[in-house]
Order: C-alpha cells, then structure tokens, then sequence
C-alpha cells in the first residue's frame, strides 16, 4: 500500500516509453497498452481513495534548497486522481473508437500516455517544484495532441498558441513559486505554513499569490490567456473532452486550492493576502461571464463546449478567489464528469456526422442516434443546474461562497447564459430536421463509443454523492443537499427558467440563426486585438533589440574593440613590424634605455 | 718595483670602460647589416658584461681571495657563447644557402 | 694593475671594438675584434683572473673568431659589403649607445667613485686550506693559485652546471651537424 502511489506513476509512464519506443508500428498493440495502464491506474485510485499519506526521497540539496521527489495524498489528491484516471480511462476507451482509422494512432495513445503520466505527477506532487515540472509535462503532451493532426495548418498553429500562451502564465508561476520559497523557506506543501506569510506583509504575500496564480491563468485558460483553449478545439475530440474540459484546464483550480489548504488560508485570515483573493475572485468572474457572452454566438459544437468549459472555469476560480477552494474543487470534480460527458457526446455527434462541427448543418439527431442524445442531455441539464443535477449541488455550493459579493449577480447571469447557450445548442443540433447530408444519414455511435457515454452519465448523477470525500476546512461546508426555499436557490431557478425561456422562443425550430451579435461571435475582438498588439509591440521590441545588437553591441561593443584593437595592430604593423632587423635592435635599445630611465632616474 | 706607486684603477673605471664596449656592440648592431658582423657584435656585447663580473669579483674579496663565483659565471659565458657561436654560424650558413644573401635589409620576410 | 697600463689595454679594447663596427671588410671587422679581445683578456690579467683572460684568447681570439673568419671566406662576403651606411641607422647607433653611456655616467657618479682594489691577503687565506694541497703551497710563497682555486670551485660547488654545460655542448654540436646538413629540410 505504501508503495502503491509510485505505481500511478510508473505504469503511464512505462506505457507512454514502450509504446514511443517499440510499438509505433503497432496501432492495435499500442492502443491496447495504453487502455489497460490507465485502466491500471483507475483501479489503484479506487483503491486509495480517501488515504492520506506522503512519501518522497532525496533528489536535489544545495544550500537551503531541499527538492524532494514524492507524492502527497490526501482528499484533494484522491479525488482529482479518480477524476483524472476515470475520464482518462473512459476517454481512451472511447478513442479506441474515434480514432481507429487515424494512421498515428499509435502516436495518439502514447501521448495520452504521456498526458496521464504528467497529469497524476501534478496531482500526486508533494512540492511546488515537482509540480512545476510535471505542470510543464501537461503543456508538453497537450501541444503534442492538439497538434495531433500536424498536416492541417490550424491544428499546428493553434498548438503553438496554446504553448506560447501557457509560457507566458508558466514563467508568473515559475517567479511566484520562487516568492513563496523566499517566504515561506520550503517549497513543500506540507511544510508551508500561513504564518511566514504575515511576517513577509501583504504586500509581497498578495503578489506571490497573484504569481502563482499567473499559472493557473494560464493553464486554466482565465483572462486574458484564455485565447489557446478554443483554439486548442483543433485537437481529436477525446482530447478535448480529457485534457481541455476535464483535467488539465483545471489543474489551475486544483493547484490554487492546493496552495491555499498547504498556507492553511481561510476566510478569517484571507486580510494577510490584501487585495489577491479579490483579484482572483474577480478575473474568474469575468472570465466566466465573458466566455458565456462569447458561447452564445458560436456555431461550431466543439467551440460551444469550449467557451462553456472557460466559463465553468471561471466560476471555479472564482470560488477559489473568494476563499472557498472546495467548493471550487467541488465544482471542478462535478464539471469534469458532465463536461467529459458532452465533448464525447459531441464527438460521437461529429463521427456521426462524418467530421462535420457546425451546429446549423446538423438537427433532428436525437432520433438517429438516441443513446448519444439522451446522454447529451443529461450532460446539458447537469450543467445547467437543474435541481438534483451535480451540477445544481456544486453551483450552490459557490453561490453560497458569493453571497455577499456582487460577484454574485455575475454568478447568476453566467448560469442563465450557460441554459440559454446549452439548450440553443440541444435545440438545434437534436431536435427539428436534418439540414445536411451529414446529419441525414447518421447513425448511432458503435458500442465502444456509447458505453463510455453511458457510464459518463452514470458518473455524472452519481457524482455529487461523493462529496463526503471532499476537503472541509473552510467556511463552506461541500453538501449535497439541496436548500429549497433558500433564496440562493430561487435565484439559481429563475436564472435557469430565464435562459430555458430565451433559448425555447428564439431557437426551436428554427433553421437558421435568428440574432447576430458580431461582438459577441467574434470573441469580442480579442484575438483580433491580441494579434495586433503582438504584432505592433514585438516589430518595436524586435526593431529595438535589433538596432541595439546590431549598432551598439555589434558595432560599438564587440565590433569597436575588434576595430580598435585591429587598428592599434595596423599601425603596429605598417610602423613597427618592418622586417629590418636594425630598426628592431634599435626599438630593442630605446626600450633599454627608457626601462632604465623610468627605474632609476624617474623616481 | 717602480710600478707600485703608481695609482690603480678603481672598480667605477672598470664599469665605465665595460659600459662603453657595451654601447660600442649595441651600435653596431644598429648600424651593420651584414648578419655576421651583428652576430660579432653581439658576443662583444657578452664579452662586456664578462668585464664587468671579472672586476666585481676582484673587489670584492672572500677571505683575501677574489670571489671566485664571478669568473665561475664568465668561465660558463664563455662555455656557452662557444656553442651559441656554433650553432648561430651553422644557422647563417643554412641561411645564406637558402636565401643567397645575408644582409639585413634584404631578408625581410618577417614584415608585417 | 696601474692605471697608466689599465688605459692603455682599454683604449686597445675599445678601438679594436669600434674598428669591428666601422670596417666595411667582415674580415677586417673580425680581426678587429680579435684585438679587442687581446685587449680585453690584458684587463682580466690585470684583475688577477690569470684563467679568465687565457681562456679569452684561447676561445675568444682563438676558436672562435677563427670560426667567424672561416665562415666569412666561406660564404665569400667580401663582395657584399660594398654599399654605405644608412644615415637614419647610424644615426640611431649612435644617439642610442650614447645614451646608454651617459645613463651609465650618472649611475656610477651616483655610487662611491673612489673605491681602491682591494689588497689580496694570500698567507692568511692559506691557512683556510688543507696544509698538504698544492693551493695552500702557492698561497704560502705569496702566489695566486687562480686556476687550482678555479678547478675546485668548478668540480665542488659547480658540478652540476659542468654537467649541464657539457650537455649543452653535446646538443649544440648536434644541432650544428643537423643544421649544416646539404638537404636539411
């Protein structure tokens, strides 16, 4: 049992290695192996759920610095690792399926395997440093499978972007991790302690928090990063359902909270951050509503999913920054099953459709493909918080955590969008007529595609029941009981019956979009914007570290010492260095006479 | 002996009349071209020094003796200046072969 | 040495020492030379190094300038030394020794000018020696036994220089052979 957590690690990694190494040819083999490790590693997180224990050894010793290799588990870890190897299994089985035509699918699942090894690394991690490296690994396996189909422009462009994108939150969280070493003297979470950060003042504590959380900005897709994660809709779909719905966007959310339990901060001390939880707070929040704005305009069924998952996200981070990790956590571990549920759903809805996204050339599928359908639509209501739903539990949970912020009303507007958007998306891609080829003749998904659909809504009602393995040890006590009657709960009722309402009138049965609001289905302009931005500022930057490499150090610098030395060499050369070998004896005995000079009579 | 009452010279003349054969080889190692005549007046120049280490040995007495460690230096100058002369004059001859002349100012493959 | 025989062998040195430098003739240069060097081993006589001032004639005036002469006909120089002096070099040879004296000038000015030679104490610096060896006999009858003291110094004191000098010899009579040789690449 002791040994059992080094084995999460071992087996994807192993699978990721053989198959890297000795299997490419092999597609059948290599997506065997990678199916059964993660299978594997379900099985031990089942087994450890609710453990807490730690273990680690040596690695790196320098000074003060004492980096260890180990794991740490605990609720948090436990429940995020049933998270991660249940999706991922549940995903590899489906891929099994999706992608048994791909000609890389032997490349595809040793990148799962790659992705599963660095996503239970980050999970597991018992320091920040570890995490760190680990938190890079996912980056790493996720720009290799967004840009799984290389050959299409977009898909390597949109790779690129999320990695250059996730750099730029990386290197906050890198410098943020190197505050709260300097603060805090360890950068073991289990070591850490809120106490350091009152000596270091709110000051430099709120900007280390506000770095480290620059990570999760990044990684979690929150303002003003979040530009890679729709873009990364470009990768295979289970990818999308894995790695950016259900697990890696949220190692953000999972990583603050982490941070949070180990500084032991609570709603009573929060004052030693100063204005970081508010920050925090407000940028999920804005996220969430922005990308629900931005959801409500899109055509594409996967970039629906996707503005949904940010603005998910920014709900969890919005209960992060308003000191309630769990019920972020609680949220993120509800989300997972019922966002996992609707990309693959959506991914059977695209196989069916022979790769077609568009939402306005597909209609009437929940009669062609039904298990498919209703499985959607259980993922749709749970997200739309509908009373005995996961989501209705976890979505409390944080409007409890805002009641008395304005960000409250935010709360409550996202989740009428989130109706609004989901069941425009329901209306008109399953019910009505088929508006295509594609969709005329769809067919209900194989069997190793629905099933994972089938036991994903299974997770998806069963989900909220494993709250009792949720950390407690904030304000907010993780329930799963519904307060009827409560005026939180009313609100959450009025903003479903709101969005259900909007999305009834304006879309059913209808075949073609009936508003166009250019802001909203252009991203509010900020790829656009970022575009030019970039551009102009790295032309200026570039043309000013040109002209300094070129002219100052090129020329003046290195280029002036090689010149002058150069020069002094010239004259040297045509004035000294002459070949007559009395001209030298005569230089030799000037330079004799004036050693002697400056020795004796210069004194 | 009628000698005998006749002042000697001190050891400053020594090192003058020294100094002076010194400069004497220093400028003709300025002013000849012809390699030979430089290479003489170089060991002119050693022979100088030689005269100055032979007069401070004399003035300076160990027990009523010369100090005998001076003219020990010159005895191993002059061994060594054999064998500079050898081998300078072997290198002179190579040269000459080679390049027909052994004037300075003609061999000055050396300028930059 | 008295001083009026001291000049004289200076000035000998010194104007066979100039006539090396001046004599367009290599020949004439070499054999100038050689009466510097007679010169020069009368002054060593006169400092009492009587094996000093041999061994300048004997290797000085003797082999080695044989040698120069040897290789002056060789090469069959006479021919070459037919153009005048450089005025900018002779003017350079000139102002730099000068210099050089007139630095040695102030030098010595500056030191006790008026040092004696020291008078040698023969019979007392007897008794530092081992009564049966032939230096303590010289030193005894009141004569300087330079070489006997020489020869003990060299084979005492200075052994190893002796054996290295000798080394010495061994590879520059190589290097002469190596160098000297028709093909010599």
């Amino acid at each position: 049992m002791e040994n059992l957590p080094w084995f999460l690690l071992l087996i994807p990694i192993a699978s990721a290695a053989i198959i890297q190494l000795g299997l490419k040819k092999s597609a059948a083999l290599s997506s065997a192996l990678s199916t059964i490790s993660v299978l594997a590693t379900f099985i031990i997180a089942v087994l450890l759920l609710g453990k807490d224990f730690a273990s680690s050894f040596n690695w790196i010793e320098a000074g003060t610095l004492r980096l260890n290799i180990g794991f740490k588990l605990d609720q948090l870890a436990t429940c995020m690792m049933i998270v991660v190897t249940g999706i991922g299994l549940l995903v590899h089985i489906f891929s099994l399926g999706y992608m048994r035509d791909d000609p890389a699918k032997a490349r595809y699942f040793g990148c799962l395997s790659l992705f599963m090894f660095s996503m239970t690394g980050i999970v597991l991690s018992s320091n920040f440093v570890m995490m760190f490296i680990f938190w890079e690994l996912v980056g790493l396996s996720s720009y290799l499978l967004i840009g799984h189909w290389y050959q299409k422009d977009t898909a390597a462009d949109a790779a690129k972007k999320a990695f250059l994108v996730n750099r730029i939150g990386d290197f906050g969280f890198m410098i943020g991790i190197l505050m709260l070493w300097a603060i805090t003297g360890t950068v073991v979470f289990e070591a850490m302690n809120g106490a350091s950060l009152d000596t270091a003042g709110t000051y430099l504590a709120g900007t280390a928090i506000l770095l480290v959380f620059c990570g999760a900005v990044g990684k979690s897709a929150q303002l003003p990063l979040h530009v890679w994660l729709p873009d990364a809709m470009e990768g295979p779909t289970p990818v999308s359902a894995l790695i950016h719905a259900a697990t890696m966007v949220a190692a953000g959310v999972y990583m603050m909270a982490r941070t949070f339990f180990s500084l032991g901060i609570t709603a009573e001390n929060m004052g030693i951050l100063g204005n970081a939880p508010d920050v925090i707070a407000w940028v999920g929040g804005i996220t969430s509503l922005v990308a629900a704005l931005m959801a409500t305009q899109q055509n594409d069924i996967k970039k629906i999913l996707a503005y949904s998952t940010l603005s998910q996200l920014g709900y969890m981070v919005m209960a992060v920054g308003l000191i309630a990790p769990e019920a972020g956590m609680f949220h993120l571990f509800t989300h997972a099953w019922f966002k996992a549920l609707l990309f693959l759903g959506s991914g059977a809805v695209i196989y069916a459709c022979h790769h077609e996204q568009d939402i306005w050339k597909m209609g009437g599928l929940l009669k062609k493909m039904p298990i498919t359908a209703i499985t959607f639509l259980i993922g749709t209501l749970s997200l739309t918080a509908v009373p005995f739903t996961s989501g209705f539990y976890s979505k409390e949970n944080i409007l409890i955590a805002a009641k008395d912020s304005p960000l409250l009303y935010i709360a409550i507007g996202v989740a009428a969008l989130t109706t609004f958007y989901m069941f425009r998306l329901f209306f008109i891609a399953f019910l009505g007529k088929a508006r295509d080829s594609g969709s005329e003749d769809a067919r209900e998904a194989p069997v190793v595609m629905w099933v994972p659909l089938a036991l994903l809504a299974v997770a998806v009602i069963a989900s909220p029941f494993f709250s009792q393995f949720f950390p407690t040890n904030g304000h907010v006590e993780v329930h799963a009981v519904p307060h009827f009657g409560d005026k939180l709960v009313l609100m959450s009722l009025g903003a479903f019956a709101t969005g259900f309402v909007f999305a009834f009138l304006l879309y059913f049965g209808k075949d073609k979009e009936p508003i166009s609001i250019p802001l909203f289905r252009n991203k509010f302009y900020l790829d656009i914007i970022y575009q030019r931005l970039v551009t102009v500022f790295q032309d200026a930057i570039a043309a000013l570290v040109h002209f300094f490499d070129e002219f100052i150090i090129g020329g003046l610098l290195v280029g002036g010492a090689a010149r002058s030395a150069q020069g002094v060499g010239n004259i040297f050369r045509r004035f000294a260095q002459n070949g007559s070998l009395s001209s030298y004896a005569y230089l030799m005995g000037l330079g004799a006479v004036l050693v002697i000079y400056f020795t004796v009579f210069a004194k | 002996m009628p000698f005998d009452s006749l002042p000697t010279p001190t050891l400053n003349e020594y090192l003058m009349i020294s100094g002076l054969l010194f400069a004497i080889g220093l400028a003709g190692v300025i002013i000849r071209r012809n390699i030979i005549v430089i290479f003489m007046c170089l060991e002119m120049m050693l022979a100088a020094a030689s005269l100055t280490l032979v007069a401070f040995s004399r003035f300076h007495t160990v027990d009523g003796l010369p100090d005998y460690d001076g003219q020990m230096l010159v005895f191993f100058v002059i061994t060594v200046a054999a064998a500079e002369v050898a081998v300078g004059l072997a290198i002179i001859v190579s040269l000459y072969r080679a390049r027909q002349t052994i004037q300075t100012d003609e061999l000055t493959s050396l300028r930059g | 040495m008295p001083s009026p025989l001291f000049y004289i062998f200076a000035a000998i040195m010194l104007i066979g020492g100039t006539m090396v430098v001046f004599m367009r003739n290599p020949v004439s240069s070499a054999l100038s030379m050689v009466l510097s060097f007679l010169g020069l081993a009368a002054l060593f006589v006169g400092l009492d190094a009587y094996l000093i001032g041999i061994l300048q004639i004997l290797v000085y005036a003797g082999a080695i300038m044989v040698l120069f002469i040897f290789i002056i006909m060789l090469l069959d120089l006479k021919a070459e030394e037919n153009t005048s002096f450089r005025p900018a070099a002779l003017a350079a040879g000139i102002v730099i020794p000068l210099m050089l004296v007139f630095q040695l000038t102030g030098v010595i000015n500056n030191q006790d000018s008026l040092r004696d030679i020291p008078a040698l104490e023969l019979e007392q610096a007897a008794t530092n020696f081992d009564k049966n060896t032939m230096i303590h006999k010289r030193l005894k009858d009141g004569r300087l036994p330079d070489t006997h003291l020489l020869g003990k110094k060299l084979y005492t004191d200075y052994n190893f220089p002796l054996q290295m000098v000798a080394v010495l010899l061994l590879v520059a009579t190589i290097g002469c052979v190596s160098l000297s040789r028709k093909n010599s690449k």
